[in-house]
């Protein structure tokens, strides 16, 4: 996307004094680890949601726990806002830089400090890459198995902080189910464990609150995660069909059986065009849409149900079935759904990636209306979706150099968020909220839940210093958010206080 | 069941309390009473707060009012050959789904499949202000927000009264069997539980007692006939299944019969066998251990903490027994701050967890 600007209203209006801090910091810190000049800290203003840009006041790159509890804790004395950052791969603006806060990059902690395979965890640093933490247990045939497509390059930090999933987490789970404890380091300084070393913990479950907080109640320094045997097969198979109804109700079918695929996604026919053009995945460019369905365990298992989930597929109406031959083609079936985006890219100037959940079974209604929309904005989208779990991932396609397309695309995005919310479902089902989807959070939530959010933050965080203005929004911009929505014929919080 | 939707009368009985600073004591059926540190205050009855409100197995979930009976949802799910995976504990023909959740109690299956918590998709809550609010929802995916619902489960109603709870379901496996190896020392017993978890076995259980090794094979029948002939033992019949692992979760084995105190400990699952004197039953792969002793709470507890977790005593506790394991002063703090924000007079089971919340 190109540049807009983000609505900064919420965060902290006090100006910091910047050689103040620069000058506390300092010996905190070695020397090319606190970033002040523009052009070093050009990169950090914006991280996968690049619409949105904004320089922060400067950047620490600690390498040490001490360190991260000396920058916080003089920022807390000092005023300061923070914000975290893994690798920045984020794709709702949660790792947007303040103007008058620190960026505070955790890029540094990279290492992995323990693999017990007899335990199966890993005990690792918040900047270690996703797919780092497979590559090194695989030597005992060990996986960590959420695998979000950005997983090359995104952290286990910036995964926690957004509870990420990936195509597996239908039988997987999402992070929040692959992890045991984690370190963090609270805005006052102070360090905590939470979670342990077995499968619970004394007290509230903090690990489930702490993941996915989007970096609004702690700095995660260490994240110590479930590993799972790698399964003895995998296999995928490919189905076409002429309509996407027949392909949402295949999924049920699937599921009705008892069955439960480590992945079932599906792409609608302008998705399967612009993989297809892109990677040559073999995909069948009349369908409508596809599902790619991989199933994996035993040997025998995977024999058992293949055979099962192939007949669902005919008797779901698919008009082709294909199944992997070998490896190699289980991986060129993938590489069309995982190119997905990139794929979309090469089709227009821009796109805008969407992340809403919906109960699958509304998934024919929830097309329609955006095929709808589509026409009305005149803007075209193409549909990757998860489908197992009810994940969808529409890719508005535009161009921001021409004038308005932009303001549209996030209107039109804006629209199918509150439509997930509509038919029951949510605004995000795994990008996180952060500063884009900050305006549709008052469509999902009332100001009374809203209010819940903001006692927790509190708890934590009583200054409001982490990460401020994302994640959770005012009940001020929700009044003024509403407003904008009364011409739909509903106020929508006529009770909210006012301030 | 009486299918009842009495929320109104709850949320005014809420905050008439919060109004009047009265405690409460947030109650299903009552099956858990035992858990946790008395609690004093005028009771909140949930039990008629009953019905399930929507199951979609095609969806995976089910949505139920919390005073519903944990029989009824697993009988419903049962006739669509799906089930709760967390295996929930009953302690009590009557048992809730509410009471189950807010304790986050799970079966054997635990180590495999995940607990109470990580099954819980939304829920619909009254805070100690008597605001009714909604957090998660029914679908699998959803990070809009804090994840409160997963914070209520184990919070034992002391941060909220849960009205109505979604739960992801999963089909039934086609096949079960239990294999027993007799002799092994605690140590191999641990090694083997280990040795196992680390190949994509169906293993769906573990227990070990009294130089007695059970496991559980849960899967279609060819990955259990294959899993059974690589991991050996002795096969049991359905019957043996069904009731052995049935009466581990819901203490009903003879080990649970003492009336020596009773502890949970959970731990790192490859720990030793521990120096403390009494008698063990491990589960989970060795990561929750029930130890029926007579040492004293401090020894237990330091022990605990050694191997990386914590120590809960579970039955038989004298008057005044502290039950759940110490946390730490800055963990302590977050806590007072959280049970705060949800409630600020401390009138929900104020004392039932820890004194301080
Ligand atoms: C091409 C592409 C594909 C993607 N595919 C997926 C996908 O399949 N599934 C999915 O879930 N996501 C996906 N994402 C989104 C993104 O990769 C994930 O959200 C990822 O977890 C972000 O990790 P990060 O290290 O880049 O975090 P960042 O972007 O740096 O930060 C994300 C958030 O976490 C906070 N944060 C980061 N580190 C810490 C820390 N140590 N302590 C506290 N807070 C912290 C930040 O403040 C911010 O709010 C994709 C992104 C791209 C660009």
């Amino acid at each position: 996307m190109n540049e807009s600007q983000p609505d900064t209203r919420e965060e902290q209006p006090t100006s910091v004094d910047r050689e103040g801090l620069i000058a506390a910091l300092r010996p905190l810190l070695p020397e090319d680890a606190l970033l002040i000049d523009e052009e070093d800290l050009r990169p950090y203003e914006c991280d996968g949601l690049s619409a949105y840009r904004r320089m922060p006041l400067l950047v620490a790159l600690p390498d040490h726990i001490d360190q991260v509890r000396a920058i916080l804790r003089q920022c807390y004395e000092l005023n300061v806002p923070v914000v975290a950052r893994g690798a920045g791969t984020g794709l709702s603006g949660g790792a947007l830089p303040l103007e008058q806060g620190v960026l505070l990059s955790l890029a540094k902690f990279k290492d992995i400090l323990e693999i017990d395979p007899h335990r199966r965890i890993a005990r690792v640093q918040p900047g270690v890459r996703n797919l780092a933490i497979s590559q090194a247990a695989d030597q005992y045939g060990l996986y960590y198995a959420p695998d979000p497509s950005s997983q090359i390059a995104c952290t286990i930090g910036g995964n926690v902080a957004e509870n990420s999933g990936g195509v597996h987490c239908l039988k997987y789970g999402l992070t929040v189910h692959n992890i045991q404890k984690l370190r963090i380091v609270t805005i006052e300084g102070e360090l905590l464990d939470i979670g342990g070393e077995g499968l619970d913990a004394a007290g509230y479950d903090l690990l489930a609150l702490m993941t996915g907080s989007e970096g609004m109640l702690g700095v995660i320094v260490e994240v110590t995660v479930k590993l799972l045997p790698k399964p003895d097969r995998a296999q995928v198979l490919l189905a076409a069909f002429d309509d996407v109804v027949k392909a949402g109700a295949a999924v049920g079918n699937i599921i009705s059986a008892g069955i439960i695929p480590a992945g079932l996604e599906m792409m609608d026919k302008l998705a399967i065009q612009a993989a297809e053009d892109f990677v040559h995945a073999g995909y069948p460019l009349d369908a409508e849409a596809i599902l790619l369905c991989e199933l994996d365990g035993t040997n025998e298992e995977v024999s058992e149900h293949i055979y099962q989930v192939r007949e669902i597929l005919r008797q779901s109406g698919a008009t082709e079935v294909r199944t992997a031959r070998d490896e190699a083609e289980r991986m060129t079936f993938w590489k069309g759904r995982k190119a997905a985006f990139p794929a979309v890219g090469r089709l227009s100037p821009d796109y805008y990636c969407m992340d809403g959940t919906i109960p699958r079974k509304r998934l024919p209604e929830v097309l329609r209306a955006m095929a709808d929309m589509s026409k009305e904005y005149d803007l075209p989208v193409a549909n990757v979706f998860h489908a197992g779990d009810g994940n969808l991932h529409p890719l508005i396609l535009y161009d921001a150099n021409k004038e308005g397309e932009l303001e549209r695309t996030e209107e039109f995005g804006g629209r199918i968020l509150e439509l997930c919310v509509q038919v029951g479902g949510t605004i995000t089902g795994e990008h996180g909220v952060g500063m884009e989807k900050i305006n549709q959070m008052c469509v999902q939530f009332n100001p009374l839940e809203l209010t819940q959010f903001h006692a927790i933050k509190e708890a934590f965080d009583p200054r409001g210093l982490l990460n401020p203005g994302k994640a959770v929004p005012t009940l001020h911009r929700c009044a003024e958010f509403g407003a904008m929505h009364v011409h739909h014929g509903e106020l929508p919080f006529p009770e909210l206080e006012r301030f | 069941m009486q299918e009842q939707d009495i929320s109104v009368s709850l949320q005014e009985h809420v905050q008439e309390a919060m109004a009047s600073h009265i405690p409460l004591r947030v109650q299903g059926n009552g099956t858990k009473d035992f858990l946790g540190r008395p609690s004093q205050g005028e009771r909140l009855d949930i039990s008629e707060h009953q019905g399930i409100i929507n199951y979609e197995p095609t969806e995976l979930v089910i949505t139920a009012r919390t005073g519903t009976p944990l029989k009824d949802i697993e009988k419903i799910l049962s006739d669509y050959q799906q089930m709760t995976p967390f295996e929930p504990p009953y302690f009590g023909a009557n048992a809730t789904l509410g009471g189950t959740i807010a304790c986050n109690l799970s079966g054997p299956w635990r180590p495999y499949a995940g607990a109470a918590r990580d099954f819980v998709l939304g829920t619909r809550l009254l805070n100690g202000k008597g605001d009714i609010m909604n957090f998660g929802g029914e679908v699998m995916k959803n990070v809009a927000g804090y994840d409160v619902s997963r914070l209520m489960a184990g919070a034992m109603g002391t941060l909220g009264v849960m009205l109505e709870v979604s739960i992801k379901v999963l089909p039934k496996p086609e096949q079960e069997t239990t294999l027993i190896m007799h002799g092994p020392s605690g140590r191999a017993a641990l090694d083997l539980m280990h040795s196992w978890a680390r190949l994509p076995h169906p293993v769906s259980a573990t227990a070990y007692h009294d130089e007695q090794l059970y496991v559980r094979l849960s899967g279609t029948p060819d990955s259990v006939r294959v899993a059974r002939e690589l991991i050996g033992g002795e096969e049991q019949d359905e019957d043996f299944t069904r009731q052995f692992w049935q009466s581990i979760k819901n203490h009903q084995h003879d080990f649970f019969s003492s009336t020596d105190p009773l502890w949970r400990l959970s731990v790192a699952s490859d720990t030793r066998p521990m120096q403390l004197v009494g008698n063990w039953l491990y589960e989970w792969g060795g990561a929750q251990r029930w130890l029926s002793s007579t040492e004293s709470a401090e020894t237990i507890r330091k022990a605990a903490a050694e191997a990386g977790g914590h120590a809960t005593l579970y039955r038989n506790g004298a008057q005044g027994d502290e039950l759940f394991h110490p946390l730490a002063p800055g963990l302590m703090r977050i806590h007072q701050q959280l049970k705060k924000a949800f409630d600020p007079k401390g009138i929900l089971n104020p004392g039932r967890m820890y004194k301080e919340l």
